[in-house]
């Protein structure tokens, strides 16, 4: 109880959003109970963890293996198995497109989780100044984006940002930008990515300012008293007590945005199916276009594989937190 | 004088001002749905559609198949959760109230589990499915769902496990409950809240994936929602008053569940920390 109370406090809140947290709960089960030894246990967990293995583990290792195959289609009907070695890595990490589509991810991503993470922010203390009536409203906004299935809010924004009839185009012309009253949103790359980004920013937000303003909560009132005694400022009290505050929970969901938006193929595919020219396809996107779509699965699943890989090492510190937490744990 | 006003009120209109920002496309995507086709296909928007007609939503529902992939969707999410949920509650009863070797690693795979890049594997799980002649089916979604929210769903209710005072339990066994008869009768009732704001995740995230179906899938009876709706429009061409309905009743059964759970809904997905 007393331990976890302490981790409660030094970690606040959603400081670690990938455990879970209830205050107030009644041990985390340091007594040593029923003095074990049977095997209980571990009946309850082989169904999860044979279906983890099973239906997560295996592609995983699948995905590494055909990653060293040519499979196209005439192997794939036949059933033949090629190996190749290492040359489906070699065509790709050697191919210009691969290059452009990474850093094309790279920097996509890295837009999306700034904006994500500075509004977020911005509107989680917003939410945390606010009256109560306001708040409710506030809230109510962004729990309903929040809600909003991801293709009924891409579906929603295509018809949004439609060349004709579209609200955002009329808007614009009513603004006095007259030249955008027929503006074509999904005719080129910078247009239909900055959609793109206005709608996964517009679905993002909600859970971290929801999620901020509830970190803001778990702030004693006398740590602001005790600033303000000190002659503290509205920013010095900020910088001081509630900036410290909420740099784990900022970290983590910083790390979070980054997997999410990396992965965000939905979004990209449904909106313009990585066109026009193939110029929006990300990442995921490209190892989905090039397996299934042009039948090169071998080479596929060589770009999942370095995806992946990239993945890692973009979150890399992360991870390494997620496991030292899991250490830590009980 | 003035100052002291602005200072007063910029907060309360900046949030009048975001809530517009982030209810409209919501917004939006209803009225459109009630929009006689002239109200849509007007130079001038109509924000206020007061001649509103149900004409997209019978276009929505005559469509092709659509019945049936409602079918497959509930069909497919329902069973996952449920699944899920199963064999996740009896993980999640190990891991918060048994002491055994291996828990903290077990804990690790299934947080490390719940990163795991779905939408970068469907190519092996394209091949592994195809292998099995199960391409065209159900039965590989609603397994790989199942998997797709079971990391979520064990930590979560792990957390909820733990939350029930373990006096309870012993006292029922005191009584002379045996230990699984404790776990029904004592614990299982007051885990109900937290099954509701787990299982309305994994409900989420069945209910909107996407890339798998997408692969998987080719044969129209076999698909589920979110492929209909985003072939809605090669059906219906620009009939964005019936694209719309469809979006809408695509995501009226989410929203509804959503705002209805909002503050469970929102601490449990908070303290797992999933973004719907």
């Amino acid at each position: 109880m007393t331990a976890q109370t302490e981790r409660v406090d030094a970690d606040p809140a959603a400081g670690s959003p990938v455990s879970v947290k209830i205050p107030n709960s009644s041990g985390g089960g340091s007594r040593p109970k029923r003095r074990g030894g049977s095997s209980a246990p571990y009946l309850l967990l082989i169904p999860s963890l044979l279906a983890t293995a099973v239906l997560l583990g295996w592609p995983l290792v699948k995905n590494l293996v055909i990653s060293f195959q040519n499979l196209n289609p005439r192997q794939l009907i036949l059933h033949l198995t090629e190996w190749t070695g290492f040359s489906n890595y070699q065509e790709a990490l050697g191919s210009d497109v691969f290059w452009r589509v990474t850093l094309r991810s790279i920097v996509f991503t890295s837009i999306n989780v700034v904006l994500i993470m500075v509004l977020g922010t911005l509107v989680g203390l917003l939410l945390a100044r606010l009256g109560r009536r306001m708040r409710t409203l506030l809230l109510l906004g962004l729990v309903l984006a929040w809600a909003m299935p991801t293709i009924a809010g891409t579906t929603v924004f295509q018809w949004l940002f439609a060349q004709r009839f579209g609200v955002v185009n009329w808007i614009l012309a009513e603004l006095g930008w007259t030249s955008m009253a027929d503006y074509n949103w999904f005719g080129s790359q910078v247009s239909t990515f900055s959609v793109v980004i206005l709608l996964i920013v517009w679905q993002s937000i909600p859970f971290v300012a929801i999620n901020l303003y509830a970190a803001t909560t778990t702030i004693s009132k006398e740590l602001y008293e005790a600033a303000s005694l000190d002659g503290a400022g509205a920013w010095k009290s900020f910088t001081s007590v509630t900036f410290p505050h909420l740099k784990p929970f900022l970290w983590a969901t910083t790390f979070l945005e980054v997997i999410w938006v990396f992965k965000a193929l939905t979004q990209v595919y449904a909106i313009n199916r990585g066109g026009p020219d193939r110029l929006t396809e990300i990442l995921p996107l490209y190892a989905f276009v090039e397996g299934p779509g042009n039948q090169h699965y071998g080479m596929g699943a060589a770009i999942s594989f370095l995806t992946i890989a990239i993945l890692l090492v973009l979150t890399a510190y992360y991870l390494r937190t997620v496991l030292k937490q899991g250490e830590d744990e009980l | 004088m003035n100052r002291s006003l602005f200072a007063r009120t910029w907060p309360g209109t900046l949030a009048v001002l975001l809530f517009a920002v982030f209810v409209f496309p919501v917004y939006w995507m209803f009225s459109t749905a009630f929009k006689q086709r002239g109200d849509i296909i007007s130079e001038t928007p109509v924000f206020l559609p007061l001649d509103g007609t149900l004409e997209n939503f019978r276009t929505a529902f005559a469509a092709d198949h659509f019945w049936t992939l409602v079918g497959n969707s509930v069909t497919v999410t329902v069973s996952a959760v449920l699944l899920s949920l199963l064999i996740g509650l009896a993980a999640a009863f190990a891991l918060a109230r048994m002491k055994f070797k291996g828990r903290r690693g077990f804990v690790v795979v299934f947080m490390i589990a719940q990163m795991a890049p779905w939408e970068v594997m469907v190519i092996a799980i394209y091949l592994i499915v195809r292998d099995a002649d199960l391409l065209n089916s159900l039965l590989p979604l609603t397994a790989f769902y199942m998997v797709m929210v079971l990391p979520f769903t064990i930590l979560t209710l792990r957390g909820y496990v733990a939350a029930v005072p373990k006096e309870l339990e012993e006292s029922a066994m005191v009584d002379g409950c045996s230990r699984p008869q404790a776990f029904v009768k004592v614990i299982f009732p007051l885990l109900a809240p937290g099954l509701m704001a787990t299982s309305l995740f994994g409900f989420i995230t069945a209910w909107n994936e996407f890339p798998m179906v997408l692969i998987l899938n080719k044969d129209v009876e076999m698909q589920t929602l979110p492929l209909w709706l985003t072939s809605f429009q090669t059906i219906f061409g620009d009939n964005w008053g019936a694209t719309m309905a469809a979006s809408s009743l695509f995501a009226l059964p989410i929203l509804i569940v959503f705002v209805f759970l909002q503050r469970r809904a929102v601490a449990g997905l908070t303290s797992g920390a999933v973004k719907g």
